[in-house]
């Protein structure tokens, strides 16, 4: 039996599973990507009681427990605090590699974006100040910021 | 806590692909495997717990297609999804909640789907997904951010990769046995910086199983009980950007609690083989920082000074760890049973000398935002 199959391609079944999904992005997120959307704009929101300023805004601080009341205005630009520079393709990628995704410290806020870096990629490194690049057909998304760059 | 231990494991060997055997099937051999090592019988397991997931085997509750070929027939059975430590953690404690033994059992074949599509899905879908990240780029973020926050070097990186690689030569299961030096990694394919393929973890199928009882039933298995000295696991926060990628604290948490429990004050003198989850090379500096065996950012200074060899004071992956296999799910509960067979005096040609307690780790989450800790020992 275990020599039987060394000598023959075994049979492999292709198969993918679909299932759609709506994912509710909440009254927080929605002001979030609205205001992408309408106004070219991120904004976040502060905790009253660790002062954390987050993007993307959350209804809750995971920390303090505490809702969250307090809306920031920031800025398009910050700076890179991590980056990695990817070297491979796969369909699910926003652009052609090389590219990087980086945390981006906004002017403002106290945690990291996640996001995308193209263009200029020898230029990259900690600290260097980027600016966001918004789509021209925006639909309420987190790719209604097409990538940041290198100022 | 009242005394458990782990009196029998089995493992498949790890391959890049199973072509003969299905989920069900792998299941089934490291159950028997697992039994035959403790002398049990199915009559003698009382519960079984399962750890798959949906999206790894491509079908929806996937633990529940296994549980048959688990030996859960007419048994109590609970599934879990996520690494094999957590999975093991949640057996113990069914044991210390009542029943007689438990088997656990994981099993993951990576040959079956596509890992980059498969790690994007564990991404939050509103943010973070849509841009593309999968394990591999998260990974690359967080050794970067390691790099330059305590100027940890790629070729310490890839030091890690030509030892955990050579200790794999040692081992029949290991599916990357490979003897190869820090110019071989340093000059493989770039993958994304400042990760190259020989960084990397490979694809990996198989399965592994182990059974934990109570002291009772301990006493009646066939081997000598390795005891569970102390277990802890600790999660931190989900988006990477609200996390500082170089201090893994919810590892010192899990590290700082399972010491405690085990009565460990000097894990540096007190352990004797640590088996960690180094899906990626940088991850074994950052997770002995982690573990409290060298401060933050001397993880880098310990992997150049041998520490971590099989001749070091601080044997690191004998068996060749996660760089040298990868079932993405069993590969956190084949680190607990290298830490056994050490204890035990069984690991072969990769067998370290007079091993009494042993550490193995397992990670959850992206960039190790959850981590578990067992450590085991050969005394009660
Ligand atoms: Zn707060």
């Amino acid at each position: 039996m275990s020599n039987w199959i060394e000598r023959v391609e075994p049979l492999t079944l292709k198969g993918q599973i679909k299932v759609p999904y709506t994912w509710s992005v909440g009254e927080v997120g929605s002001r979030f990507l609205v205001s992408l959307r309408d106004d070219q704009k991120i904004i976040g929101n502060r905790c009253s009681e660790c002062k954390t300023v987050f993007v993307p805004p959350r209804m809750n601080c995971g920390k303090c427990f505490k809702r969250i009341t307090d809306w920031v205005d920031l800025s398009p630009e910050g700076k890179v605090e991590a980056f990695t520079i990817v070297r491979f393709a796969y369909p699910l990628q926003p652009t052609e590699p090389p590219y990087a995704y980086a945390l981006i410290k906004l002017d403002g806020a106290d945690v990291g974006f996640l996001h995308i870096i193209k263009g200029d990629l020898d230029r990259l490194k900690k600290e260097v100040r980027v600016k966001a690049k918004f789509a021209g057909k925006r639909t309420g998304h987190i790719r209604d910021i097409e990538g940041f760059s290198i100022v | 806590m009242e005394r458990i231990a782990i009196v029998g494991v089995g493992q498949t060997k790890y391959e890049r692909r199973k072509k003969g055997e299905i989920f069900y099937d792998l299941v089934y051999e490291v159950t028997v495997k697992a039994m035959e090592d403790a002398g049990f019988t199915l009559n003698d397991i009382d519960n079984v717990i399962t750890i798959s997931n949906d999206f790894w085997d491509g079908r929806t509750i996937s633990c529940m297609a296994v549980q048959e070929a688990a030996g859960a027939h007419d048994k109590n059975v609970s599934t879990v999804e996520g690494d094999g430590t957590f999975g093991a953690f949640y057996g113990a404690m069914r044991v210390l909640g009542g029943f007689g033994t438990t088997l656990v059992v994981a099993h993951s074949k990576g040959s079956e789907g596509d890992p980059r599509f498969i790690t994007n899905g564990m991404f939050d879908p509103i943010y973070h997904r849509p841009l593309g990240i999968e394990v591999l780029s998260a990974s690359a973020l967080q050794a970067n951010v390691y790099m330059e926050k305590y100027g940890v070097t790629e070729e310490q990186f890839a030091q890690v990769s030509v030892k955990n690689h050579g200790n794999a030569r040692k081992n029949p299961l290991a599916q990357l046995p490979m003897n190869i030096t820090v110019e071989d990694v340093m000059r493989s394919r770039k993958i994304a910086d400042p990760l190259k393929l020989l960084d990397c973890s490979p694809i990996s199928d198989g399965a592994a199983a182990i059974i934990i009882a109570n002291e009772e039933r301990a006493r009646k298995a066939h081997k000598k009980p390795v005891w569970i000295k102390g277990i802890a696991h600790c999660s931190e926060a989900y988006f990477l950007g609200d996390r500082d990628l170089a201090d893994p604290i919810a590892l010192k948490e899990a590290a700082k609690k399972a010491y405690a429990m085990a009565g460990i004050r000097d894990p540096l003198k007190e352990i004797d083989v640590v088996e960690l989850y180094d899906a990626f090379s940088y991850m074994e500096p950052l997770w002995l920082e982690g573990l409290g065996f060298c401060g933050p950012g001397e993880g880098g200074r310990m992997i150049e000074k041998k520490i971590s060899t099989m001749e070091g004071s601080l044997p690191v992956n004998p068996s060749g760890g996660v760089l040298s296999a990868h079932p993405v799910l069993a590969a956190g509960l084949a680190r607990i049973i290298e830490g056994v067979l050490q204890i035990r005096g069984e690991a072969g040609e990769h067998q370290i000398d007079g091993v009494k307690t042993a550490l193995a780790q397992g990670i959850n989450g992206p960039c190790g935002q959850s981590h578990c800790i067992w450590i085991m020992g050969r005394d009660q």
